[in-house]
């Protein structure tokens, strides 16, 4: 399954965060993002650009409206995201457990795909393997 | 199942397999509902066979194999023509003939242990809230109807339904696998699920605002499911411990209500009503549970139920021995109840004043009835009556447990 994992947190301020700290922030991300790729569990992630670079199209019918974000006015805000393949929910959050952060939330969330689990769940071969033996 | 089904021989095995069976199913057919449907449908052939041709000998294996060939019809059913002619071509030769067995019986019996402890697992997931968690269990692993789970949570069976249907939509869509977890996640999410028991076993002992009977049912089906647990998972102390407390409490069930369904503290409490047997297992459970270590917070909690189960009166209870446990327990699992309980404990064994003194330097506990009752009761051993029914007033009107307010109301008035 694929899952969505978004940072959720409050941006730090930089100015007050000194360089030696800063790099090693940034290094720690850079493994646990290598660790993932090297595990073939990543498919993309990005951190974002701070709140002020936001912008949000509002839609209402036939009218658009620009105007300036984030489009949720909390102290929290996503900081960044991954998208990672794992077999369950319990994998996904064995790796989620492990990014390097002090204070912050993931919100692990599976995305839509298009063999839905419905499909999946009971075709045919599947079934009959499970069905054959239940036992096994 | 109908009610008056429910107290038959069928409705016994219903309570003691279905969970059981439920547990299989879904590993079979990886779908809660299939499952939990196809045991029904096994349930209603046990009603009318049973009667008539007697209970076999393995009504667990029974049922799971009956249900088995229920949701195997059902699919050939609801399958595509397609589908239907593969999975047909197989199912034909594998299909036992019912009440004969399919497998050897002890194969067969630790691998539905495996299932129990998947389910038990799955159902006490920590993604899922505590109140979805507490309706899964006693759902699926419990047996209990939609209704009755309804009933005993005071909330209609519509929404008691909706919790369930979102808890298991939960379940499939976001992936939670049904796997017993892996070692170095197994401290973390047992503790889930002795929380998710432990909440029940209360949910049927205090009651936050129900009369009694359907609650006895609810802390009974508590101790089931622990002492099924400690069963398939031997050897861990916090079940052990978990299973414990229970007993140890639920010792005193007899003692604890008086006339009109007023509880009896337990320093008031006839201790003959105390059901020795009950005692005798959780104290050599606790005794097990504290040895085998490391002390968890069930296993402290059973340790200072069973210095109450062993004192003649409470007069000659170790309080201090007590409240060294309670320092322990803050030790391992802080709070502000427990500081409040430690406090209790200190009034007993040094004196109202200084319990007071204790209590009131506990924050957060406001909203919290039990400390108000708790403070009025010291109050009034040291005579200030008249902030001793203010005290009771301030628990009277935090609390929406019928039996609990007359008790309170019995306090205020026997202090004017």
């Amino acid at each position: 399954m694929l899952y969505l994992l978004s940072l959720i947190g409050e941006e730090p301020d930089w100015e007050k965060i000194s360089p030696e700290d800063m790099q090693a922030d940034i290094d720690a991300m850079g493994r646990y993002n290598d660790e993932l790729k090297e595990a073939g569990v990543m498919v993309d992630g990005h951190g974002l650009r701070g709140r002020e670079t936001a912008s949000v199209v509002s839609f209402a019918g036939e009218e658009r409206t620009v105007t300036d974000g984030p489009f949720a006015e909390t102290k929290e805000q996503l900081m960044g995201f991954w998208i990672i393949e794992a077999a369950n929910l319990d994998e996904a959050l064995e790796w989620t457990r492990k990014a390097p952060l002090q204070e912050a939330a993931i919100e692990v969330r599976p995305l839509v795909e298009e063999q839905g689990e419905e499909n999946e769940k009971f075709s045919g071969e599947k079934l009959l393997s499970r069905v054959k033996d239940p036992t096994r | 199942m109908r009610a008056e089904d429910r107290d038959s021989v069928v409705g016994r095995a219903f309570r003691e397999e279905s969970g059981r069976a439920v547990a299989t199913l879904i590993r079979v057919l990886g779908d809660f509902d299939a499952a939990e449907e196809a045991v029904q449908e096994a349930f209603v052939t046990a009603l009318e066979r049973w009667p008539r041709d007697g209970v076999p000998a393995n009504p667990g294996a029974w049922i799971t194999r009956v249900a088995r060939n229920r949701a195997i019809d059902r699919l050939r059913r609801d399958r595509t023509l397609v589908e239907k002619k593969a999975i047909l071509e197989g199912l034909e030769s594998l299909r036992p003939p019912v009440g004969e067995p399919a497998l050897e019986e002890e194969k067969v019996g630790t691998e539905i242990e495996d299932d129990r402890l998947r389910l038990i697992f799955t159902c006490c997931h920590p993604a899922l809230t505590i109140e979805a968690r507490v309706a899964l269990t006693l759902r699926s692993l419990g047996g209990l109807e939609t209704a009755e789970i309804a009933r005993a949570f005071l909330v209609s069976e519509t929404t008691m339904a909706q919790r369930l249907v979102r808890a298991k939509r939960k379940i499939a869509g976001a992936g939670i696998p049904y796997e017993v977890p892996a070692a170095e996640q197994m401290p973390e999410r047992l503790t889930g699920v002795l929380a998710t028991l432990y909440l029940i076993f209360n949910e049927g002992y205090l009651g936050s605002s129900s009369e009694q009977l359907v609650r006895v049912e609810l802390s009974a089906e508590a101790i089931r499911l622990s002492r099924l647990l400690d069963a398939i998972l031997p050897g861990e102390p916090e079940v052990q411990g978990l299973l414990a407390l229970m007993l140890l409490i639920d010792s005193r069930r007899r003692a604890r209500v008086g006339p009109q369904g007023v509880p009896v503290p337990l320093e008031d409490q006839d201790r003959s009503l105390w059901d020795g047997e009950v005692i005798a297992e959780g104290l050599a459970l606790s005794e097990r549970a504290a040895a085998a270590g490391p002390v968890g917070p069930y296993t402290v909690q059973a340790r200072i139920a069973a210095a109450h189960a062993t004192a003649p009166s409470a007069a000659d209870t170790d309080w201090v021995k007590i409240t060294r446990l309670y320092e322990w327990l803050a030790a391992v699992a802080p709070g502000p109840v427990v500081e409040l309980n430690r406090a209790a404990a200190v009034a007993m064994s040094e004196g109202p004043g200084r319990g007071l003194e204790l209590i009131d330097a506990v924050e957060g506990l406001d909203e919290y009835g039990p400390m108000h009752a708790a403070r009025a009761d010291l109050l009034s051993r040291l005579g200030r009556d008249r902030e001793a029914v203010a005290a009771f007033e301030h628990a009277l009107g935090l609390s929406a447990n019928p039996a609990e307010r007359r008790y309170l109301e019995g306090r205020i008035a026997a202090l004017r």
